[in-house]
């Protein structure tokens, strides 16, 4: 690890000012900063200790009835929320399939957004990587890609966001607030991430000195409560990334889809909101035709960025299954492994 | 630059200055205060000997630098035992055969500690492992640490016995 200076925001506006100058980076948890940091992938010369901002620790319900959370939320309070938990089950279930119960206990909310990717090669100081590196190539090209892209990806760069959290946030519509010294700004979850083009080292849309302060959710949001699920498939039962990650929210209305929001995790350089499958179900009975067709349709610009085509079906199955669980219901507790294929839930095929 | 801060380490004040921001609590509670229960293995947030409680709850010791936390309340392995009786998770790891060279065992005990105050589990070995899944064991002790941790469960609370639904 490189030695920084230290400075401990006390407000706001002291963090944004701080955050401005060349190298300064904002310090939360520290969960992934540090591993990037003890690695050498990042080497900052400063870190801004955002950790005693007074107020960004809170979960509000709004008077409109959406849901803000403070950026310093964090990950297991969140989700043993119990409210919260009973508005939004998809994003508790995504963030109790995420990391292990240490990480979630420490990583807060505005962290888990700003992740960097876990692509092999951009951990690994010794490959060539367009983002740790700009112009230097991508080594991941022709080499491991079973957690790499297969939406959204160039030839600059094939990595993943590797979220769980913000895949059903990306399906509900949740909005970034950001604030800097220029004041407040708010972008939508969905335009916040970049996908790679030419400039796989530029993630997201903030500028030097912007701090993210809170995540969003719309009144809309919580129409979803009783079918609402995310799906994750992954290497181990628990404690991996997602290799594809499916959220599905539905409201059914007289047994025909209402309206339907479907994202997937683990696919591309972003929380991927699957806006053609969504289309494809409003209207529809929720039953296996409905889902198949959704699933194709969240797929077509799929393509392989290596020796990962298996992905582009697995995902279309992640989606037909996570829509045949939320079709089922949210169910009154988490099964015991959250978001896992393998948990058994009755009346669901294993095989969706 | 020194940087002075104050920890609480099982119960006892700690005033420190840290010489380089660097240092992680890991770093501190080993090399400082020579607390050397708390074991450094992959030193990246991945396999949980490290594990302590920083105000009551159970995180990597490895991820968190020592000078953001000035003021924290840590305990660790060192905190558990009242001089020579053992903390009843203690007690169930040596009864139920839950470790074998024992380097990830005071991870694994701190972690389990923290999952029954954390009353998620309700006794079903699945949510215990599931709960679990940030520890790991290379001699593969993970059928005797669940034995142990649901041994423990019962006998620090055994009105939940029945209770529980």
């Amino acid at each position: 690890m490189n030695p920084f200076d230290y400075t401990r925001a006390g407000s706001v506006a002291e963090a944004v000012a701080a955050g401005v100058s060349p190298g300064a980076t904002f310090l939360a948890a520290g969960t992934n900063l540090l591993d990037l940091m003890k690695g050498g992938v990042t080497r900052p010369d400063r870190l801004i200790d955002i950790t005693r901002l007074p107020g960004l620790d809170r979960i509000e319900t709004l008077p409109d009835g959406g849901s803000r959370i403070g950026a310093l939320v964090r990950n297991s309070d969140l989700a043993h929320d119990r409210d919260f938990a009973k508005r939004y089950p998809a994003v508790a279930e995504a963030l109790l399939s995420g990391a292990s119960a240490q990480l979630r206990n420490a990583a807060t909310t505005g962290g888990n957004v700003m992740q960097r990717t876990r692509c092999a090669y951009f951990y690994d100081t010794a490959s060539a990587c367009n983002k740790r590196d700009p112009g230097a190539g991508c080594d991941a090209r022709g080499g491991e890609t079973r957690l790499n892209a297969i939406l959204g990806w160039s030839e600059h760069c094939v990595a993943t966001h590797p979220s769980d959290f913000c895949v059903p946030l990306v399906a509900l519509d949740a909005v970034v607030e950001i604030e800097s010294a220029a004041g407040r700004r708010e972008v939508p979850l969905e335009a916040f991430h970049q996908l790679p083009g030419d400039t796989p080292q530029i993630e997201t849309v903030l500028s030097p000195g912007e701090l993210i302060v809170a995540i969003r959710l719309p009144p809309a949001a919580a129409v979803f409560s009783g079918h609402a699920r995310y799906l994750k498939v992954r290497d181990r039962t628990s404690y991996a990334f997602a290799v594809v990650s499916a959220a599905a929210a539905l409201r059914l209305e007289g047994g025909r889809i209402a309206e339907a929001r479907v994202a997937l995790g683990g696919v591309a350089l972003k929380p991927w909101r699957a806006r053609a499958a969504e289309a494809v179900l409003l209207g529809a009975a929720p039953d296996e035709a409905a889902f198949r067709a959704a699933a194709e349709a969240a797929l077509t610009e799929a393509r392989p960025s290596g020796d990962n085509a298996f992905k582009i079906e697995l995902a279309r199955r992640v989606i037909r299954r996570a829509l045949t669980l939320a079709a089922a219901g949210t169910p009154d507790r988490l099964p015991a492994l959250p978001a896992s294929p393998f948990a058994v839930q009755s009346g669901v095929p294993a095989y969706a | 630059m020194a940087f002075p801060i104050t920890l609480i380490v099982n119960g006892t004040p700690q005033h420190l200055v840290l010489e380089d921001a660097r240092a992680t609590i890991l770093d501190v509670l080993r090399e400082r205060l020579d607390l050397t229960g708390t074991k450094k293995g992959c030193d990246r947030g991945q396999c949980g000997a490290c594990t302590v409680h920083i105000g009551g709850r159970r995180i990597n010791s490895c991820l968190a630098l020592a000078i953001s936390h000035d003021g924290a309340e840590i305990r660790t392995i060192e905190g558990l035992a009242v001089g020579d009786a053992l903390h009843p998770v203690q007690q169930a790891f040596i009864e139920n055969d839950a470790f074998q060279c024992g380097f990830c065992t005071p991870g694994q005990i701190m972690s389990a500690v923290a999952l029954l105050e954390e009353a998620q589990t309700d006794g079903d070995p699945e949510r215990i492992r599931e709960a679990m899944s940030g520890n790991l064991c290379r001699c593969g002790a993970y059928a005797g640490i669940t034995e142990a941790i649901l041994k423990a469960e019962q006998r620090m609370q055994p009105s939940v016995q029945g209770e529980a639904a």
